[in-house]
């Protein structure tokens, strides 16, 4: 058993810049990762980060950008929240030695981005998030923070009185992938997950394999709600054969898409006619899928997107990352042709339920990054809000899981009695757990009610997950991890894309049950405890299919178009029925939705919903 | 996974056709001394000659499958306790790289089979192998340009955990023993004031910042491999990523050149060119550590 103050789950942007936060406040931090910290997925992140730094720019104006491309579904204390620290914590990592790009006179460059009143975007080339990520683990490495990589975080332990809003988290179970072994880690005060986005949950999709949702899983089957999780940003600039991100940078600095006939769709059929390539990124991705259904699409499968009129030299000092990947993973020069793209699954813009000092309803349970929802994105982020949310919120969950005052949180969270229900809804099959076996799978529960302390609640935890590894291991036949896989990610692709309809949503239900049902006949093939990466895919595969059912229960409830969620059967923004989160608890494998309405009070004025247009 | 993604796309053009116009128009690579630009031109040359085989090669390829022979090892499992090569085939499809074939040979034929990987574009560093006799991204590795079989090795002088995954511990070491991070405490006064850095200054860092700790040019390299303790090539382009970045002082600069220049230091360095042959993001490493090389000279003559 391991022990120490607060234990931050995923290095990626978020969880390395919470323990550096922890660390400064006095804490004994350390890090659980089932990579080693510099392979995380921050690394891909190309276009920027979005600070009010200059003159003409405020804070204000960034959280009003935020809360329009939110589709007003963002909660205004976490825009705002950002839209504040994002300059300070900007600066803070150039002092930590991050290679912006510079301007003449040596300060750092921003640039524009979609859905941006003020060209706000701090970038390094168009690689910025693999500056970040080497800038943070630098601090980490300096301050000397304990980091525990390649292991993978199998549960938490939590303890288990009937309501989550009581319950405790006292540590988390993991896995040495390198051994084998599988142990304890108590958290005297804290315990903040940072695992990222559930991509893996589509097969097209920008996102790295280890993108599985794990810590979203781990908490809602603990009992924390996850919040809004229909909102799937797909990028409009994939590369087609391979999902690799070609960043917005490349509109940003000018780029042009066509369609087949060299037309300028955006403006030409009108889908943005102000802002054009620069409309926020759910805008781009429908109109290109629609130029493409309608028969406007090159080889009917993507359009084009073209920076050779922006000159060698300005492609060459801005965006040369992106010729690499274009050359590289599409076997095309961008300076000499237009590259071929089409949307991708990119963002969750749900996630865990947190407030805006990254607590959930469980007293030491936090979550900060993409793997939480503050909420800062609403129905939809914009490009250059991901890495300041992840210095931001990640900061401020580390200084709070190390006892840091930071104030009362004013976002609410966690299920109340007097929260609306969904009680209306037509589902084709049950969601939730299959054949509810008698190890429930979340919380270390043995039903009592008794509140378990933290070592009981820990050795529990580590007891039931040696014993499922065990079950696995020496199951000699049955279902592979990959097949099922396989079968989820085709069933979300083809039913819970851009464009969703009722039948398809139903169709993705069924298929997800479908899973859970061959995932109580799965087996790990390989005997060993050795780097067994068989067991740990298994573990990922059964995250998948809880966030993924998630994904697809929001997408059927909200009967409207907001934001990156468009349904054929209601194709018009709801503010009066709608202007409200979704919220999925576990409800120990019996999932329950429920709505919580948004907060668009700000600190000085209240955001009026307003037509979004570009 | 993506290798089932992979549409059968009619035509686009010849894929093997990318790379070739890799750096001439570069005006980063101008500014280099030529040791790089004869060794890029090198890479050119060899990928031209790859290309034309490739091409030959590929119509047989497009209904054929690839042979991967890939190293088997697992120190706990009877029969793969002996180290031993095991044949895959695997159906090839256009943009096949090395990690697709590998993911599509555990996901059909063997679950077993152990890798790291994660981004699948070449920025998380975790797939380098020994691909055909060299270090190679798995994920930036088109089959189609490899000459079959294909066989997959682990990372060569790192010790091998399982399968292809070595152990990175000490590369890891090597790394942090540069002391790998910002110094500069004299921070700008005022608020949101941020440090100055001219564009030329960023410029010159540039292409060492772009280290994505993939250990290819340390698994290359002969000296490292002969002595432990040899910082090796990436640890020490990461201590001239700080010492030419000008916004660190003076003094601290000189504090890392003391480091690079300790016994296990850059003087280990033959200029043998492997790891700037094998570094999958082209960063001169060979040029870096010549440049600290003078660098350290220069500080130690005004010392005198």
């Amino acid at each position: 058993m391991y022990e120490h103050d607060v234990i931050v789950v995923g290095a990626g942007g978020a969880g390395l810049r919470a323990a550096i936060a922890a660390h400064e406040a006095g804490a004994d931090v350390a890090m659980v990762t089932k990579l080693h910290p510099v392979r995380s997925h921050t690394g891909a992140a190309e276009g920027g980060i979005n600070a009010a730094l200059r003159e003409g720019d405020d804070w204000e104006l960034h959280a009003y950008d935020t809360m329009k491309g939110s589709d007003y579904l963002g909660d205004a204390p976490a825009i705002e929240t950002l839209a504040k620290d994002a300059p300070e914590d900007t600066i803070t990592l150039e002092h930590w030695g991050m290679p912006f790009s510079r301007e003449d006179d040596g300060t750092v460059s921003q640039r524009p981005f979609g859905g941006l009143s003020f060209p706000r975007t701090t970038y390094a080339g168009a690689e910025t998030g693999h500056h970040l990520l080497h800038v943070l683990y630098e601090q980490v490495v300096k301050r000397g923070i304990q980091v525990y990589d390649e292991w993978f975080v199998m549960n938490l332990a939590v303890s288990d009185e009937p309501d989550p809003n009581d319950r405790t988290c006292h540590g988390v179970v993991a896995y040495d992938v390198q051994s084998g072994k599988i142990d304890g880690f108590k958290a005297r005060n804290g315990v903040i997950i940072a695992t990222g986005g559930p991509g893996q949950a589509f097969d097209h999709t920008t996102n790295a394999v280890s993108c599985t949702g794990d810590g979203q899983a781990i908490a809602y089957r603990a009992g924390v709600p996850l919040e809004d999780m229909e909102f799937v940003q797909f990028h409009p600039t994939t590369l087609p054969s391979t999902g690799v991100l070609i960043s917005e940078g490349v509109r940003g600095e000018g780029g042009i898409l066509y369609n087949e006939k060299g037309e300028r769709f955006m403006f030409e059929h009108g889908y943005a006619n102000n802002d054009g390539e620069l409309a926020s990124r759910d805008v781009v991705s429908r109109a290109e899928l629609t130029e493409v259904n309608e028969g406007r699409g090159v080889e009917d499968e993507y359009v084009h997107l073209d920076m050779r009129h922006l000159g060698a030299e300005r492609i060459l000092d801005r965006l040369e990352n992106i010729l690499h990947l274009a050359e590289d993973f599409e076997g095309v020069d961008g300076l000499v042709e237009p590259m071929p793209v089409k949307p991708g699954q990119h963002y969750e813009m749900g996630g865990i339920e947190t407030d805006e000092n990254g607590k959930t309803c469980i007293d030491g349970l936090y979550a900060a990054g993409e793997c939480a929802c503050v909420s800062v994105h609403g129905a939809n982020r914009l490009g250059g809000n991901a890495l300041p949310e992840l210095v931001v919120f990640g900061k401020r969950a580390g200084y709070h899981a190390a006892g840091k005052d930071l104030g009362e949180a004013e976002i609410e969270t966690g299920y109340t009695s007097d929260v609306e229900e969904e009680t209306d809804v037509d589902l084709p099959v049950t969601p939730g757990e299959a054949g509810l076996d008698p190890n429930p799978e979340a919380v270390a529960t043995d039903g009592s009610g008794q509140a378990l302390d933290a070592e009981d609640a820990l050795e529990r935890a580590v007891e039931t997950e040696r014993a499922r590894t065990e079950r696995l291991i020496e199951k000699d036949d049955g279902v592979k991890h990959a097949d099922i896989r396989a079968k989820l990610q085709e069933a979300m692709t083809q039913n819970v894309n851009v464009f969703r309809e009722e039948q398809g949503l139903k169709k993705a239900l069924k298929a997800i049950r479908e899973c859970r049902e061959l995932y109580q006949d799965v087996y790990v093939q390989d005997p060993s405890r050795t780097f067994n990466t068989d067991l740990q895919m298994t573990y990922e595969t059964r995250n998948l299919i809880d966030v993924a059912e998630t994904i697809t229960l929001g997408a059927l409830v909200r009967n409207e178009f907001r934001g990156a969620h468009w349904r054929l059967e209601n194709q018009e923004r709801d503010d009066e029925n709608w202007l409200k989160h979704t919220l999925i608890s576990w409800n120990a494998g019996k999932p329950s939705i429920w709505y919580r309405p948004v907060i668009l009070e700000g600190e000085d004025k209240t955001y009026e919903p307003k037509v979004r247009s570009y | 996974m993506s290798t089932q993604e992979q549409q059968p796309e009619p035509e686009t053009e010849p894929e093997t056709e990318p790379e070739t116009q890799e750096s001439p128009a570069d005006p980063e690579m101008s500014g280099l001394a030529s040791p790089q630009q004869r060794r890029l031109q090198r890479k050119a040359a060899n990928l031209a000659e790859r290309e034309r085989q490739a091409a030959e090669d590929e119509s047989n390829l497009e209904e054929d499958t690839v042979h991967l022979k890939v190293f088997r090892f697992d120190p706990e499992v009877e029969d793969k306790q002996e180290p031993r090569f095991d044949d895959f085939h695997v159906p090839f499809e256009r943009g096949m790289t090395v990690l697709d074939a590998l993911i599509y040979a555990r996901d059909e034929y063997d679950s077993s089979l152990t890798f790291r990987h994660s981004c699948r574009q070449a920025i998380c560093g975790s797939d380098a192998f020994f691909v055909n006799g060299s270090q190679h991204l798995g994920c930036k590795t088109q089959i189609s340009e490899l000459e079959q079989p294909v066989r997959v090795e682990p990372l060569p002088h790192q010790e091998v955990v399982k399968d292809l995954v070595v152990d990175m511990e000490h590369f890891y070491e090597q790394m942090h023993a540069v002391e790998p991070y910002m110094q500069q405490e004299d921070l700008p006064e005022g608020e949101l004031e941020e440090m100055r850095q001219s564009r030329e200054n960023r410029e010159k860092i540039k292409m060492s910042t772009r280290c994505i700790w993939c250990a290819a040019c340390m698994s290359s390299c002969n000296i490292a491999a002969g002595d432990n303790q040899y910082l090796g090539p990436a640890a020490i382009n990461k201590a001239y990523r700080f010492a030419m970045d000008e916004r660190e002082d003076e003094e601290i600069k000189e504090h890392r050149l003391r480091i690079i220049e300790q016994e296990h230091g850059v003087w280990r360095c033959q200029t043998q060119f492997s790891c700037t042959e094998v570094c999958p993001k082209d960063i001169p490493l060979t040029e870096h550590i010549q440049e600290l090389k003078r660098e350290a000279v220069k500080k130690n003559l005004k010392f005198w």
